[in-house]
């Protein structure tokens, strides 16, 4: 089983980059099972999102408190909160940033990675300038530096499941991907 | 077709599978994307139904009744306070014997204010005369609706599809959308024995004198106790046609158990995760899902727990003055049998505080110490 949580801002669509890699590794066979934290949520406060994938169904349904990854959508969430609580010794940390790894100190347990989805997002010219959506783009990178599913699914996922914009979504997933 | 769905969802789709010819319901949360799917639904065309806006809960269960009474399948959900607004038109439900199906999303009650996962919403409707089920994964929660309208019309006595609120309500899980063709082939349409219509006029629901008022009730009961054939019956037509069974209980690893802990919910999913990993170290762990909470399935407790030395109950509810619901409902069923194993009763996350593997660690160190709880109610996870 692999445990992975998502940090980001509300409206960032990390809910739904999510979603769209639950419905990815649906489609090649896993079980899934995606949930946003339990509450509310407000637009630009931290928000959190959580995924486990298996080869069987999952029956556990408490919540995800030691994720083998995480994936921070915001950069700026590093500074603010603890993104490595809980997270196991060899986890990445994939992080949405124009900096390279060395940038972000963290303990050398960790592995970090990052990749400009932000400027991804903005090429392709996904949401404003002032609040790109970002998720697409993080779900490419997401995929292969885990190595959890094909690009294919996941394109197959994002034309599912975008209703705005589609084709661009997938552009940017393709180019974070082949980034990665 | 598989797709990835919540569990509000899975409520919308069963609906829509049923066919459901009326819905009527108010928004709460964590039931809101129910009938916002439903509402799409009828407006797009995909169900040929009538959606029914209100303003109340009250007014959602009131429009429901009227419909079932004309002779329509009608559907709703809720969740915590709308449900408790209900109370009043539950009981004409039932009492009037009209088959409305509903889901609940547990939410805890207010104050303090909750939007988290917690039983005592549905438990304080236990006595209202509604079949309950408590389901643990979205997939159930879809079959379970299309398989209540099967049990509920052929009783003519209303259901409550139960599930966790974010656990079920907002996780998505994979989950097969049965095929139309095939529902309708388990499903048929709805043909009540009686209906409220200008073609045969009856009147329903008048002032019933001590004459017969006991009647009514007596023929309540006895249709009720029919219930846990009918839902094992229909259960196995389900698996024919499915693949899936839908039962009264779900056993896992009782047999040679030593310790079976009896649960509801997705903590009753959670729980064979504890007893796997209980099992890893030695410990002959099994666990007791209980899906049918009303009318409570007796024998099939009786035959899983007389076997069993000890018994913990999981309770995501409280009766105040009292105990754990389902605590108090397993001793009741297992009092007088020729054996009987030693009974605990734990409660647990309520108002929405998590429940994992390792409160099922702390329930069977707990269980498997000790000949006597020391006190009748053990918490788990309370902060004293």
């Amino acid at each position: 089983m692999i445990e992975i949580r998502f940090h980001g801002r509300g409206g960032q669509g990390t809910v739904v980059a999510s979603k769209i890699l639950a419905d990815a590794l649906a489609k090649e066979g896993n079980y899934v099972q995606a949930y946003p934290e339990f509450g509310v949520e407000r637009r630009g406060a931290p928000v959190f999102a959580f995924i486990r994938i298996d080869n069987k169904p999952i029956y556990d349904k408490s919540k995800i408190y030691n994720p083998d990854h995480v994936v921070v959508v915001d950069p700026t969430l590093v500074e603010a909160i603890d993104v490595t609580e809980g997270l196991k010794d060899g986890g990445f940390i994939i992080i949405n940033s124009n900096n390279p790894p060395e940038h972000f100190k963290f303990p050398s347990k960790f592995r970090v990675f990052t990749i400009d989805a932000t400027e991804i997002a903005v090429k392709h010219k996904l949401g404003t300038l002032a609040a790109p959506i970002v998720n697409t783009a993080i779900t490419g990178a997401v995929i292969k530096i885990l190595n959890l599913t094909r690009l294919e699914s996941l394109v197959a996922a994002i034309r599912e499941g975008i209703t705005i914009k589609p084709e661009d979504n997938v552009k940017a997933a393709v180019e974070a991907y082949e980034r990665a | 077709m598989k797709k990835v769905i919540m569990g509000n969802h899975a409520l919308s789709y069963g609906a829509m599978l049923s066919r459901a010819q009326v819905i009527a319901a108010y928004p709460i949360t964590p039931q809101t994307q129910v009938v916002e799917l439903l509402s799409e639904m009828c407006a797009d065309g995909t169900l040929n139904a009538k959606f029914i806006k209100v303003e109340s809960e009250h007014s959602a269960m009131a429009a429901c009744l009227g419909a079932s009474l004309a002779g329509a399948r009608t559907f709703t959900a809720t969740s915590a306070q709308g449900l408790a607004l209900m109370h009043e038109m539950l009981h004409w439900a039932s009492g009037g014997r009209m088959p409305v199906v509903m889901g609940n999303i547990n939410r805890a009650m207010a104050p303090g204010w909750s939007i988290w996962a917690d039983q005592n919403d549905s438990l304080s409707e236990r006595d209202t005369g509604w079949i309950q089920f408590y389901c643990a994964s979205n997939q159930e929660v879809l079959d379970t609706v299309i398989q209540a309208f099967k049990v509920s019309e052929k009783l003519m006595i209303p259901s409550m599809i139960v599930l966790d609120a974010f656990a079920l309500s907002h996780t998505y899980e994979v989950v097969e959308i049965p095929d139309q063709a095939k529902v309708d082939q388990f499903l048929p349409p709805f043909n009540p024995p009686w209906r409220l219509t200008p073609d045969d006029p009856h009147a329903f629901g008048g002032l019933t004198s001590p004459d017969h008022y006991m009647e009514l009730r007596y023929k309540l009961q006895k249709d009720m106790e029919k219930v846990p054939a009918l839902v094992e019956e229909t259960g196995k037509e389900y698996e024919q046609l499915f693949g899936r069974y839908l039962g009264q209980v779900e056993e896992y690893l009782c047999a040679d158990a030593d310790l079976v802990f009896v649960t509801s919910g997705t903590a009753g999913y959670t729980a064979r995760v504890a007893v796997d990993e209980l099992r890893e170290k030695g410990i002959k762990a099994g666990n007791l899902r209980i899906k049918l909470f009303r009318p409570f399935p007796f024998e099939r407790v009786r035959a899983v727990l007389s076997r069993v030395p000890k018994v913990a109950v999981l309770d995501r509810n409280i009766s105040y003055g009292h105990h754990g619901i389902f605590y108090q409902e397993v001793k009741s069923a297992m009092y007088g049998q020729p054996v009987s194993p030693l009974i605990f009763g734990f409660i647990a996350g309520l108002g929405g505080r998590d429940i994992t593997r390792d409160s099922f660690k702390e329930i069977a160190e707990y269980t498997l110490s000790k000949n006597k709880a020391e006190e009748e109610i053990v918490w788990i996870g309370v902060k004293k």
